[in-house]
């Protein structure tokens, strides 16, 4: 038991600090691929520390909630990420929330952080919490949908179960995840505001979605909630991970496999942030009233996989 | 309840099959159709060929290798040089929104896996539970020849349409005879020469390739 919560202690320490060097990686890809030189691998930790040093101008009008708001969200990504399967399965921390229960803590999130957007009263603020609004009601339940379709196949919405079913029972290709690989993939852009529906790198107010929210923190609060978007985009990853190709997460009491756990998780997250910038390179940002659709195939995709799976699988 | 991993890859083709025709209802241009309707010949050769395989029904093989020349390197090619001649690649409004059709699409492949599950337990092939996804493809090409105004949108849709039909020949039979099924090939090629030369006519003859057009033509 005691090695169970000091191997999640881990876990959840290891995801904090390695989620910049992904935020790293996948801006290093996407440089090259756009034709510029790259920025180092550790820029992003750069940042981190020079937002930290920083002295913190908050607005005059600023209640309680616009200064307590970093710290839950980057609370609650650390939350999710000590609960989504990583490295290791069935850790003690992992029955606290099934699948359903992780898709309300990014929710919290997400409102703390519109909530706060909201606060200060900018305009830009307000805009930002209002598209972010448009498009989280539309991503959650094609993400509710996907983890529906993982739950039907090992008939649970435990992450620990439906990682045991995938990759460590008999292997068995199911069409339905196809369905529900595509459905993440969409959801996850859109949540991790990146290209197609967000552009994270842009200064144009006026397109904004997530940077919007975001222009009146500074220093260390601006540092934790860039700090939080790293953690989300890392325990997306570990999410697409342990939905669709878990092989190689150490089942639980399996010292023995935990070395090839983590060599089998940098492999991925290497190549998960190499293709993540390449399918952000190859396609274009979508007009802010085409992301409903886009965002709606997804859910539509969702629901097919679930349709496939009782014609295929049943 | 598990099956054959060769069986799991054609019901994983299948999956992608279906995928392909609801990435072709959402496709607003014309040469990502293009390329969609060769990626779906692709998924459509590569399971026949696997069924061949895995039945030893050795005719699949040359309807398979038929697909593959027809349907991903011939067809694709003609439709890629005849948009460019034509100059036709526009991000082109179909007449419902796409939204919609999506979510009618889904209602299709409700009504088609319904309507399929009757017949494959009939059927007694070793792909039989395909059967839906061959129907719902079909249906969800009728649905893109339905809603597109276009005449290269609907000329694809009549092919993705072919393609679901084979498909479901595949899964519930072990195809046509091979006889059947040349003619079939060469119907379909011979229509795709002869819409190509239809294209030009029509175009010189409204200054437009939309079809909404023909429906003022009247005898005077």
């Amino acid at each position: 038991m005691n090695t169970g919560i000091l191997l999640q202690i881990a876990q959840t320490l290891l995801a904090i600090l390695l989620a910049p060097l992904l935020m790293g990686w996948v801006n290093q890809c996407r440089a090259w691929l756009q034709g510029r030189s790259a920025p180092p691998l550790i820029q992003p930790y750069r940042t981190l520390k020079k937002l930290f040093h920083k002295e913190a101008v908050i607005a005059h009008n600023a209640s309680p909630l616009f200064r307590f708001a970093p710290y839950m969200i980057f609370a609650c990504m650390a939350l999710a990420a000590g609960l989504v399967p990583t490295l290791v399965n069935d850790l003690p921390f992992s029955p606290a929330a099934d699948a359903i229960a992780l898709v309300g803590v990014f929710a919290l999130a997400r409102v703390f952080l519109a909530l706060a957007a909201m606060d200060i009263g900018t305009s830009f603020g307000t805009l930002g919490a209002r598209r972010e609004m448009l498009v989280s009601f539309l991503a959650e339940p094609a993400l509710l949908m996907v983890f529906f379709t993982a739950s039907l196949i090992s008939h649970s919405t435990e992450l620990p179960t439906i990682v045991e079913t995938l990759a460590h029972k008999e292997f068995v290709i199911y069409p339905s995840m196809a369905f529900a690989a595509v459905a993440f993939w969409m959801v996850s852009t859109a949540e991790n505001a990146r290209i197609p529906v967000d552009n994270p790198t842009t200064h144009l107010e006026l397109t904004m979605i997530h940077e919007a929210m975001i222009l009146e923190y500074s220093a260390r609060h601006l540092a934790l909630i860039e700090w939080a978007v790293a953690l989300k985009l890392f325990t997306y990853s570990a999410l697409g991970i342990a939905l669709f190709v878990p092989w190689g997460i150490a089942p639980h009491g399996d010292f023995a496999a935990l070395p090839l756990a983590v060599l089998a998780l940098l492999v991925k997250m290497i190549l998960g942030g190499a293709t993540l910038s390449f399918l952000e390179a190859i396609s274009a940002k979508v007009r802010l009233f085409r992301a409903p659709e886009f965002l709606g195939t997804a859910f539509l995709l969702g629901v097919l996989g679930m349709l496939i799976h009782f014609l295929l699988e049943v | 309840m598990f099956l054959a991993y060769h069986l799991q890859v054609v019901n994983l083709l299948a999956a992608l099959l279906l995928l392909i025709s609801f990435a072709m209802l959402s496709q607003r241009r014309i040469t990502g159709l293009v390329t969609l309707f060769a990626w779906q010949g692709a998924a459509l050769s590569l399971s026949t060929a696997i069924v061949a395989w895995s039945t030893g029904q050795h005719h699949l093989y040359y309807s398979a290798a038929l697909t593959f020349i027809l349907k991903v390197l011939a067809m694709p090619w003609y439709f890629y040089r005849l948009v460019k001649k034509l100059n036709v690649d526009r991000d082109v409004e179909p007449m419902i929104n796409i939204p919609t059709t999506m979510l009618i699409g889904i209602a299709l492949v409700i009504f088609a896996f319904n309507l399929a599950l009757p017949i494959s337990q009939m059927s007694g092939t070793v792909t039989r539970s395909t059967l839906g996804i061959a129907m719902a493809s079909v249906l969800l090409a009728f649905l893109m020849m339905i809603t597109r105004s276009k005449a290269i949108p609907q000329v694809i849709g009549f092919l993705a349409m072919e393609n679901g039909l084979f498909f479901a020949a595949t899964s519930a039979s072990y195809g046509m005879p091979l006889v059947v099924e040349m003619g079939v090939a060469l119907d379909v090629l011979v229509g795709v020469f002869v819409l190509g030369i239809f294209f030009f006519q029509i175009r010189e003859t409204f200054d437009s390739l939309d079809l909404k057009h023909m429906e003022k033509l009247k005898e005077k």
